[in-house]
Protein backbone atom coordinates (compact mmCIF):
# COMPACT_ATOMS: atom_id res chain seq x y z
CA UNK A 1 0.00 0.00 0.00
CA UNK A 2 1.25 3.31 -1.40
CA UNK A 3 1.86 5.64 1.47
CA UNK A 4 0.50 9.09 0.42
CA UNK A 5 -2.26 8.20 -1.74
CA UNK A 6 -3.36 10.42 -4.17
CA UNK A 7 -6.92 10.88 -4.78
CA UNK A 8 -8.88 12.58 -7.67
CA UNK A 9 -9.74 15.25 -5.74
CA UNK A 10 -6.61 15.99 -3.82
CA UNK A 11 -8.40 15.26 -0.56
CA UNK A 12 -6.41 12.81 1.68
CA UNK A 13 -7.70 9.33 2.43
CA UNK A 14 -9.90 10.09 5.81
CA UNK A 15 -11.09 13.87 4.55
CA UNK A 16 -14.60 14.02 4.58
CA UNK A 17 -15.74 16.68 1.58
CA UNK A 18 -17.11 19.75 2.61
CA UNK A 19 -20.31 19.17 4.65
CA UNK A 20 -23.30 21.36 5.17
CA UNK A 21 -26.36 21.08 7.35
CA UNK A 22 -29.10 23.41 7.65
CA UNK A 23 -32.25 22.65 9.71
CA UNK A 24 -35.65 24.71 8.71
CA UNK A 25 -35.86 24.76 4.79
CA UNK A 26 -39.40 23.79 4.07
CA UNK A 27 -41.52 26.20 5.88
CA UNK A 28 -44.78 24.29 4.95
CA UNK A 29 -43.10 20.56 6.60
CA UNK A 30 -43.44 20.09 10.17
CA UNK A 31 -39.28 19.30 10.32
CA UNK A 32 -36.89 19.89 7.39
CA UNK A 33 -33.66 19.44 6.97
CA UNK A 34 -30.60 19.62 3.93
CA UNK A 35 -27.31 17.64 3.84
CA UNK A 36 -24.61 18.33 1.69
CA UNK A 37 -21.35 16.35 0.77
CA UNK A 38 -19.32 18.67 -1.43
CA UNK A 39 -21.46 18.01 -4.59
CA UNK A 40 -24.11 16.03 -3.02
CA UNK A 41 -26.99 17.25 -2.02
CA UNK A 42 -30.00 16.21 -0.45
CA UNK A 43 -33.02 17.96 1.33
CA UNK A 44 -35.55 15.97 3.93
CA UNK A 45 -38.80 16.97 4.66
CA UNK A 46 -41.07 15.29 7.05
CA UNK A 47 -44.68 15.29 8.04
CA UNK A 48 -46.57 14.18 10.81
CA UNK A 49 -47.37 11.96 12.77
CA UNK A 50 -50.82 12.62 10.43
CA UNK A 51 -53.67 9.54 10.19
CA UNK A 52 -52.25 6.85 7.53
CA UNK A 53 -53.62 6.85 4.36
CA UNK A 54 -54.47 4.10 3.09
CA UNK A 55 -55.81 2.71 6.21
CA UNK A 56 -55.32 -0.52 5.27
CA UNK A 57 -51.53 0.39 6.17
CA UNK A 58 -52.54 1.52 9.30
CA UNK A 59 -51.11 -0.23 12.37
CA UNK A 60 -53.11 0.01 15.72
CA UNK A 61 -50.01 -0.69 17.86
CA UNK A 62 -47.53 2.16 16.83
CA UNK A 63 -46.98 4.64 14.25
CA UNK A 64 -45.11 3.91 11.10
CA UNK A 65 -42.29 5.58 9.88
CA UNK A 66 -42.51 5.95 6.16
CA UNK A 67 -39.71 7.08 3.63
CA UNK A 68 -39.29 8.00 -0.14
CA UNK A 69 -36.04 8.60 -1.53
CA UNK A 70 -36.37 10.30 -5.12
CA UNK A 71 -33.35 11.83 -7.01
CA UNK A 72 -34.33 14.42 -8.84
CA UNK A 73 -34.13 14.02 -12.82
CA UNK A 74 -31.62 17.03 -12.73
CA UNK A 75 -29.66 15.93 -9.67
CA UNK A 76 -26.63 14.31 -12.25
CA UNK A 77 -25.90 15.33 -15.73
CA UNK A 78 -27.47 12.62 -17.87
CA UNK A 79 -30.98 13.58 -16.96
CA UNK A 80 -32.71 10.49 -15.30
CA UNK A 81 -36.28 9.54 -15.74
CA UNK A 82 -38.22 10.30 -13.13
CA UNK A 83 -40.24 8.73 -10.31
CA UNK A 84 -39.96 5.62 -8.81
CA UNK A 85 -37.09 3.20 -9.62
CA UNK A 86 -35.65 -0.49 -8.27
CA UNK A 87 -32.86 1.66 -7.18
CA UNK A 88 -34.99 4.53 -5.48
CA UNK A 89 -37.18 2.05 -4.15
CA UNK A 90 -34.54 -0.03 -2.20
CA UNK A 91 -33.04 3.13 -0.74
CA UNK A 92 -36.35 4.23 0.70
CA UNK A 93 -36.60 1.01 2.50
CA UNK A 94 -32.98 0.66 3.70
CA UNK A 95 -33.29 4.64 4.98
CA UNK A 96 -36.44 3.58 6.85
CA UNK A 97 -34.16 0.77 7.95
CA UNK A 98 -31.47 2.54 9.60
CA UNK A 99 -34.10 5.37 10.78
CA UNK A 100 -36.57 3.04 12.56
CA UNK A 101 -34.76 2.10 15.45
CA UNK A 102 -33.77 5.41 16.89
CA UNK A 103 -37.55 6.53 16.48
CA UNK A 104 -40.33 6.38 19.15
CA UNK A 105 -43.29 6.61 17.42
CA UNK A 106 -45.19 3.79 19.37
CA UNK A 107 -47.25 6.84 21.32
CA UNK A 108 -48.64 7.66 17.82
CA UNK A 109 -51.11 4.32 16.96
CA UNK A 110 -52.18 4.16 13.60
CA UNK A 111 -50.36 7.15 12.54
CA UNK A 112 -47.78 7.56 9.86
CA UNK A 113 -44.31 9.82 9.96
CA UNK A 114 -43.51 10.48 6.36
CA UNK A 115 -40.30 11.59 5.54
CA UNK A 116 -39.56 12.51 1.93
CA UNK A 117 -35.86 12.39 0.53
CA UNK A 118 -34.83 14.52 -2.29
CA UNK A 119 -31.51 14.60 -3.92
CA UNK A 120 -31.13 17.71 -5.61
CA UNK A 121 -27.75 17.15 -6.69
CA UNK A 122 -26.10 14.03 -7.13
CA UNK A 123 -22.24 12.96 -6.90
CA UNK A 124 -21.99 9.81 -4.98
CA UNK A 125 -22.99 9.27 -1.62
CA UNK A 126 -26.16 9.99 -1.48
CA UNK A 127 -28.15 7.91 0.65
CA UNK A 128 -25.62 8.97 3.25
CA UNK A 129 -26.52 12.64 2.59
CA UNK A 130 -30.01 11.36 2.42
CA UNK A 131 -30.35 9.74 5.52
CA UNK A 132 -28.02 12.41 7.80
CA UNK A 133 -30.78 14.63 6.16
CA UNK A 134 -33.74 12.88 7.18
CA UNK A 135 -32.04 12.30 10.57
CA UNK A 136 -31.53 16.12 11.30
CA UNK A 137 -35.74 16.46 9.42
CA UNK A 138 -37.08 13.88 12.06
CA UNK A 139 -35.68 15.47 14.79
CA UNK A 140 -36.50 18.55 13.95
CA UNK A 141 -40.20 17.75 13.75
CA UNK A 142 -40.11 16.92 17.07
CA UNK A 143 -40.46 13.36 17.16
CA UNK A 144 -39.49 11.68 19.88
CA UNK A 145 -36.19 9.96 19.40
CA UNK A 146 -33.41 8.38 21.24
CA UNK A 147 -30.51 9.15 19.46
CA UNK A 148 -29.60 10.88 16.13
CA UNK A 149 -28.15 8.66 12.81
CA UNK A 150 -25.57 9.93 11.41
CA UNK A 151 -24.01 8.08 7.70
CA UNK A 152 -20.97 7.70 5.41
CA UNK A 153 -19.35 5.78 3.04
CA UNK A 154 -16.48 4.02 2.86
CA UNK A 155 -14.55 2.95 -0.80
CA UNK A 156 -11.95 0.92 -1.66
CA UNK A 157 -10.35 2.15 -4.41
CA UNK A 158 -8.12 -0.90 -6.12
CA UNK A 159 -6.52 -1.54 -2.39
CA UNK A 160 -6.65 1.93 -1.17
CA UNK A 161 -9.48 3.11 1.31
CA UNK A 162 -11.18 5.87 1.40
CA UNK A 163 -13.60 7.92 3.41
CA UNK A 164 -16.65 9.51 1.15
CA UNK A 165 -16.55 8.55 -2.38
CA UNK A 166 -17.42 10.77 -4.74
CA UNK A 167 -18.94 10.43 -8.34
CA UNK A 168 -14.97 9.67 -10.04
CA UNK A 169 -14.06 7.61 -7.38
CA UNK A 170 -17.19 5.18 -7.87
CA UNK A 171 -16.55 4.81 -10.86
CA UNK A 172 -12.26 3.45 -10.08
CA UNK A 173 -11.51 0.75 -12.74
CA UNK A 174 -7.82 0.20 -12.34
CA UNK A 175 -6.90 -2.49 -9.97
CA UNK A 176 -9.44 -4.50 -8.27
CA UNK A 177 -11.54 -1.89 -9.33
CA UNK A 178 -14.30 0.15 -7.03
CA UNK A 179 -15.60 -0.99 -3.77
CA UNK A 180 -18.81 1.02 -1.67
CA UNK A 181 -19.72 0.76 1.80
CA UNK A 182 -22.84 3.05 3.37
CA UNK A 183 -22.25 2.91 6.97
CA UNK A 184 -25.28 4.47 9.26
CA UNK A 185 -24.41 4.76 13.27
CA UNK A 186 -26.32 6.35 16.02
CA UNK A 187 -24.37 8.64 17.35
CA UNK A 188 -22.98 7.04 20.97
CA UNK A 189 -24.15 3.70 21.53
CA UNK A 190 -22.04 3.28 17.96
CA UNK A 191 -24.55 0.84 16.95
CA UNK A 192 -24.53 0.03 13.26
CA UNK A 193 -28.14 0.84 11.79
CA UNK A 194 -27.24 0.84 7.84
CA UNK A 195 -24.22 -1.13 6.39
CA UNK A 196 -24.67 -1.92 2.42
CA UNK A 197 -21.73 -3.24 0.32
CA UNK A 198 -20.99 -3.20 -3.18
CA UNK A 199 -17.85 -4.80 -4.53
CA UNK A 200 -15.52 -7.34 -3.01
CA UNK A 201 -13.41 -6.61 -0.39
CA UNK A 202 -11.16 -8.83 2.46
CA UNK A 203 -12.26 -9.48 6.04
CA UNK A 204 -8.88 -7.37 7.04
CA UNK A 205 -9.74 -4.18 4.63
CA UNK A 206 -13.43 -4.66 6.14
CA UNK A 207 -12.35 -4.16 10.02
CA UNK A 208 -10.52 -1.32 8.41
CA UNK A 209 -13.36 0.44 7.13
CA UNK A 210 -15.27 0.05 9.90
CA UNK A 211 -12.78 1.57 12.20
CA UNK A 212 -12.46 4.69 9.63
CA UNK A 213 -16.51 5.20 9.47
CA UNK A 214 -16.13 5.11 12.68
CA UNK A 215 -13.78 8.51 12.93
CA UNK A 216 -15.64 10.00 10.10
CA UNK A 217 -19.21 9.76 11.87
CA UNK A 218 -18.03 12.31 15.07
CA UNK A 219 -17.23 14.75 12.15
CA UNK A 220 -20.67 14.29 10.57
CA UNK A 221 -22.51 14.27 13.91
CA UNK A 222 -20.55 17.71 15.37
CA UNK A 223 -22.20 18.76 11.81
CA UNK A 224 -25.37 17.86 12.66
CA UNK A 225 -25.57 18.92 15.87
CA UNK A 226 -23.99 22.34 15.22
CA UNK A 227 -26.87 22.53 12.75
CA UNK A 228 -29.83 21.53 15.40
CA UNK A 229 -28.31 24.30 17.93
CA UNK A 230 -27.50 26.84 15.03
CA UNK A 231 -31.17 27.10 14.08
CA UNK A 232 -32.15 28.92 16.91
CA UNK A 233 -30.12 32.09 18.00
CA UNK A 234 -30.78 34.10 21.08
CA UNK A 235 -32.79 31.53 23.36
CA UNK A 236 -34.26 34.60 25.91
CA UNK A 237 -36.60 34.22 29.35
CA UNK A 238 -40.27 33.99 28.84
CA UNK A 239 -41.46 37.66 29.83
CA UNK B 1 -25.41 22.90 34.18
CA UNK B 2 -25.18 23.19 37.62
CA UNK B 3 -27.73 23.61 41.08
CA UNK B 4 -26.84 27.23 41.31
CA UNK B 5 -27.17 27.81 37.34
CA UNK B 6 -28.17 31.28 36.79
CA UNK B 7 -28.61 30.10 32.67
CA UNK B 8 -30.79 26.85 33.11
CA UNK B 9 -31.81 26.66 29.40
CA UNK B 10 -30.00 25.34 26.30
CA UNK B 11 -31.56 24.00 23.12
CA UNK B 12 -30.81 19.97 23.02
CA UNK B 13 -30.96 17.27 20.41
CA UNK B 14 -31.84 13.74 21.07
CA UNK B 15 -30.02 11.43 22.83
CA UNK B 16 -27.69 14.50 24.16
CA UNK B 17 -27.19 14.08 28.20
CA UNK B 18 -28.85 17.65 29.72
CA UNK B 19 -27.61 16.26 33.32
CA UNK B 20 -25.78 13.49 35.79
CA UNK B 21 -26.76 13.07 38.75
CA UNK B 22 -29.48 11.29 41.05
CA UNK B 23 -31.05 14.48 42.20
CA UNK B 24 -32.36 15.34 39.53
CA UNK B 25 -36.32 13.93 37.97
CA UNK B 26 -36.86 13.21 34.46
CA UNK B 27 -40.01 15.63 33.02
CA UNK B 28 -41.67 15.56 29.60
CA UNK B 29 -39.21 15.00 26.66
CA UNK B 30 -36.72 13.31 29.04
CA UNK B 31 -35.62 10.08 29.68
CA UNK B 32 -33.76 8.75 32.54
CA UNK B 33 -30.80 6.07 31.15
CA UNK B 34 -28.53 4.96 34.25
CA UNK B 35 -27.24 7.96 35.80
CA UNK B 36 -28.06 10.94 33.65
CA UNK B 37 -31.08 12.30 32.31
CA UNK B 38 -30.94 12.25 28.22
CA UNK B 39 -33.15 14.34 26.05
CA UNK B 40 -35.79 12.33 24.07
CA UNK B 41 -36.19 15.11 22.02
CA UNK B 42 -35.34 18.57 19.81
CA UNK B 43 -35.96 21.09 22.24
CA UNK B 44 -35.18 23.57 24.75
CA UNK B 45 -34.10 22.11 28.42
CA UNK B 46 -35.43 23.42 31.16
CA UNK B 47 -34.92 22.71 35.06
CA UNK B 48 -36.88 23.97 37.90
CA UNK B 49 -37.19 22.49 41.58
CA UNK B 50 -35.10 19.75 40.27
CA UNK B 51 -37.07 18.31 37.24
CA UNK B 52 -35.86 18.79 33.33
CA UNK B 53 -37.88 18.79 31.23
CA UNK B 54 -37.97 19.98 27.38
CA UNK B 55 -39.41 22.19 25.89
CA UNK B 56 -41.20 21.70 21.83
CA UNK B 57 -39.58 24.17 19.33
CA UNK B 58 -40.67 22.88 16.28
CA UNK B 59 -43.31 19.88 15.04
CA UNK B 60 -46.63 18.91 14.73
CA UNK B 61 -49.24 19.92 17.11
CA UNK B 62 -50.31 17.66 19.92
CA UNK B 63 -53.93 17.69 21.75
CA UNK B 64 -54.16 17.98 25.27
CA UNK B 65 -56.80 18.22 28.37
CA UNK B 66 -58.09 21.72 28.90
CA UNK B 67 -56.60 23.12 25.39
CA UNK B 68 -58.94 25.83 24.15
CA UNK B 69 -58.45 25.07 19.97
CA UNK B 70 -59.99 26.47 16.85
CA UNK B 71 -61.01 23.88 14.46
CA UNK B 72 -63.37 23.15 11.32
CA UNK B 73 -66.29 20.84 11.27
CA UNK B 74 -65.00 18.06 8.34
CA UNK B 75 -68.13 15.52 9.00
CA UNK B 76 -71.31 14.92 11.17
CA UNK B 77 -72.65 11.99 12.35
CA UNK B 78 -75.37 10.94 14.18
CA UNK B 79 -74.62 12.22 17.55
CA UNK B 80 -72.19 14.93 17.05
CA UNK B 81 -69.62 16.84 14.63
CA UNK B 82 -65.84 15.33 13.70
CA UNK B 83 -63.77 18.16 13.94
CA UNK B 84 -60.52 18.60 12.46
CA UNK B 85 -58.18 20.54 14.85
CA UNK B 86 -54.61 20.29 12.69
CA UNK B 87 -53.85 16.95 14.62
CA UNK B 88 -52.79 13.82 13.95
CA UNK B 89 -56.39 12.32 14.62
CA UNK B 90 -59.59 13.94 14.42
CA UNK B 91 -61.49 15.42 16.91
CA UNK B 92 -65.00 14.70 17.78
CA UNK B 93 -67.66 16.58 19.55
CA UNK B 94 -70.90 15.12 20.69
CA UNK B 95 -74.07 16.85 20.56
CA UNK B 96 -74.72 15.88 24.54
CA UNK B 97 -71.62 18.52 24.71
CA UNK B 98 -73.74 21.48 22.84
CA UNK B 99 -74.83 24.11 25.02
CA UNK B 100 -78.34 23.55 24.25
CA UNK B 101 -80.48 20.32 23.60
CA UNK B 102 -79.91 19.33 19.41
CA UNK B 103 -82.67 17.30 18.14
CA UNK B 104 -80.40 14.21 15.83
CA UNK B 105 -82.39 16.07 13.05
CA UNK B 106 -81.05 20.07 13.25
CA UNK B 107 -77.28 19.02 14.18
CA UNK B 108 -76.64 19.74 10.36
CA UNK B 109 -78.54 22.94 11.15
CA UNK B 110 -77.21 24.05 14.50
CA UNK B 111 -73.14 23.59 12.48
CA UNK B 112 -72.75 22.15 9.06
CA UNK B 113 -69.24 21.61 7.33
CA UNK B 114 -66.51 24.21 6.82
CA UNK B 115 -68.28 25.90 10.11
CA UNK B 116 -65.43 27.37 12.10
CA UNK B 117 -65.76 26.40 16.02
CA UNK B 118 -63.87 27.12 19.07
CA UNK B 119 -63.99 24.25 21.81
CA UNK B 120 -62.23 22.93 24.41
CA UNK B 121 -60.22 19.69 24.55
CA UNK B 122 -62.03 17.45 26.90
CA UNK B 123 -59.26 14.75 26.54
CA UNK B 124 -56.87 13.42 24.28
CA UNK B 125 -56.57 9.40 24.59
CA UNK B 126 -54.66 7.72 22.14
CA UNK B 127 -57.02 7.69 18.72
CA UNK B 128 -59.76 9.96 20.32
CA UNK B 129 -59.83 13.44 20.92
CA UNK B 130 -63.28 14.71 22.55
CA UNK B 131 -64.26 18.03 22.83
CA UNK B 132 -66.57 20.42 24.20
CA UNK B 133 -68.13 23.94 23.86
CA UNK B 134 -70.37 24.08 26.80
CA UNK B 135 -68.33 27.26 28.35
CA UNK B 136 -68.31 30.86 27.53
CA UNK B 137 -66.35 31.85 24.38
CA UNK B 138 -66.68 28.51 22.79
CA UNK B 139 -68.82 27.56 19.61
CA UNK B 140 -69.25 28.63 16.36
CA UNK B 141 -67.35 31.34 14.29
CA UNK B 142 -69.69 33.77 12.52
CA UNK B 143 -67.04 36.64 11.31
CA UNK B 144 -63.91 37.94 12.08
CA UNK B 145 -60.49 36.72 10.51
CA UNK B 146 -58.65 33.27 11.21
CA UNK B 147 -54.63 33.26 10.78
CA UNK B 148 -52.62 30.41 10.96
CA UNK B 149 -48.98 30.27 13.31
CA UNK B 150 -47.03 27.50 14.37
CA UNK B 151 -48.69 26.20 17.35
CA UNK B 152 -45.37 25.97 19.08
CA UNK B 153 -45.11 29.63 19.36
CA UNK B 154 -48.63 29.69 20.81
CA UNK B 155 -47.30 30.08 24.44
CA UNK B 156 -45.02 33.27 23.37
CA UNK B 157 -48.52 35.05 21.63
CA UNK B 158 -50.42 34.47 24.77
CA UNK B 159 -47.42 34.98 26.90
CA UNK B 160 -47.28 34.82 30.59
CA UNK B 161 -51.18 34.51 32.09
CA UNK B 162 -52.23 36.54 29.15
CA UNK B 163 -50.05 39.61 29.07
CA UNK B 164 -49.37 39.40 25.55
CA UNK B 165 -52.59 39.29 23.77
CA UNK B 166 -54.08 41.84 26.05
CA UNK B 167 -51.89 43.98 24.86
CA UNK B 168 -52.70 42.95 21.23
CA UNK B 169 -56.47 43.53 22.55
CA UNK B 170 -55.53 46.68 24.01
CA UNK B 171 -53.80 48.35 21.16
CA UNK B 172 -56.27 46.70 18.47
CA UNK B 173 -59.88 46.89 19.82
CA UNK B 174 -60.07 43.48 18.38
CA UNK B 175 -61.30 40.32 19.91
CA UNK B 176 -58.74 37.47 20.05
CA UNK B 177 -59.11 34.08 20.57
CA UNK B 178 -55.66 31.99 20.19
CA UNK B 179 -56.34 28.34 20.03
CA UNK B 180 -53.74 26.05 21.47
CA UNK B 181 -53.08 24.33 18.16
CA UNK B 182 -51.99 27.62 15.94
CA UNK B 183 -55.09 29.16 14.75
CA UNK B 184 -55.84 32.49 15.79
CA UNK B 185 -59.69 34.54 15.62
CA UNK B 186 -59.51 37.97 14.80
CA UNK B 187 -62.79 39.97 14.97
CA UNK B 188 -62.01 44.10 15.43
CA UNK B 189 -64.25 46.58 14.11
CA UNK B 190 -63.05 47.27 11.08
CA UNK B 191 -60.59 45.20 8.79
CA UNK B 192 -57.83 47.74 9.28
CA UNK B 193 -57.70 46.83 13.44
CA UNK B 194 -57.69 42.98 12.23
CA UNK B 195 -54.52 43.71 9.88
CA UNK B 196 -53.12 45.18 12.46
CA UNK B 197 -53.74 42.83 15.30
CA UNK B 198 -52.25 39.89 12.59
CA UNK B 199 -48.94 42.21 11.80
CA UNK B 200 -48.29 42.28 15.43
CA UNK B 201 -48.62 38.53 15.92
CA UNK B 202 -46.80 38.37 12.81
CA UNK B 203 -44.19 40.33 15.10
CA UNK B 204 -44.16 38.46 17.44
CA UNK B 205 -43.65 35.22 15.91
CA UNK B 206 -40.91 36.32 14.44
CA UNK B 207 -39.38 37.20 17.32
CA UNK B 208 -40.25 34.38 19.49
CA UNK B 209 -37.17 33.28 20.63
CA UNK B 210 -36.12 36.65 21.88
CA UNK B 211 -36.48 37.81 25.43
CA UNK B 212 -38.26 41.13 26.54
CA UNK B 213 -41.01 40.90 24.36
CA UNK B 214 -43.79 42.43 25.98
CA UNK B 215 -41.81 45.62 25.65
CA UNK B 216 -40.84 45.19 22.36
CA UNK B 217 -44.21 45.16 20.91
CA UNK B 218 -45.56 48.14 23.36
CA UNK B 219 -42.58 49.77 21.47
CA UNK B 220 -43.79 48.51 18.12
CA UNK B 221 -47.02 49.19 18.60
CA UNK B 222 -46.14 53.07 19.44
CA UNK B 223 -44.36 53.51 15.86
CA UNK B 224 -46.74 51.40 14.02
CA UNK B 225 -49.49 54.14 15.79
CA UNK B 226 -47.50 56.98 14.88
CA UNK B 227 -47.28 55.80 10.81
CA UNK B 228 -51.23 55.04 10.70
CA UNK B 229 -51.18 59.00 12.22
CA UNK B 230 -49.58 59.98 9.51
CA UNK B 231 -50.81 57.98 6.71
CA UNK B 232 -53.89 59.58 7.16
CA UNK B 233 -52.24 63.17 7.55
CA UNK B 234 -51.19 62.55 3.87
CA UNK B 235 -54.28 61.89 2.63
CA UNK B 236 -56.02 64.41 3.71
Amino acid sequence: MAKEFKRLDGRKVNEIREMEAKVGIVPNADGSAMFRFGDTIAIAAVYGPKEMHPQHSQDPSTGVLRCTYNMLSFSVSERIRPGPSRRSSEISKITEWALKPIIDIEQFPGTVVDVHIQIVQADASTRCAGINAAALALAHAGIPMRDLVSSISIGKLDKQLVVDVNKLEEDWEEGEGATDIPFAFTSQGNEVSLMQLDGKISMKEYKEAVKLAHEAIKKVYEVQKKALKDSIKDIGGED
Amino acid sequence: MTTENNESRKIVIPGEIIVSGEDYLPGEGTEKKGKNIVAARYGLAEESNRLVKVIALSGAYFPRGGNVVIGKVENITFNGWIINIGSAANAFLSVSEYPRYVRSDEIEEVMSIGDMIVAKVLGARRKSIDLTVKSRGLGKLTDGMIIEINSNKVPRVIGKSGSMVNIIKEETGCNITVGQNGLIWLKGNSIEEELLAKKAIQFIIDRATTSGLTEKIQEWFKKEKKQIKKEKGDEE
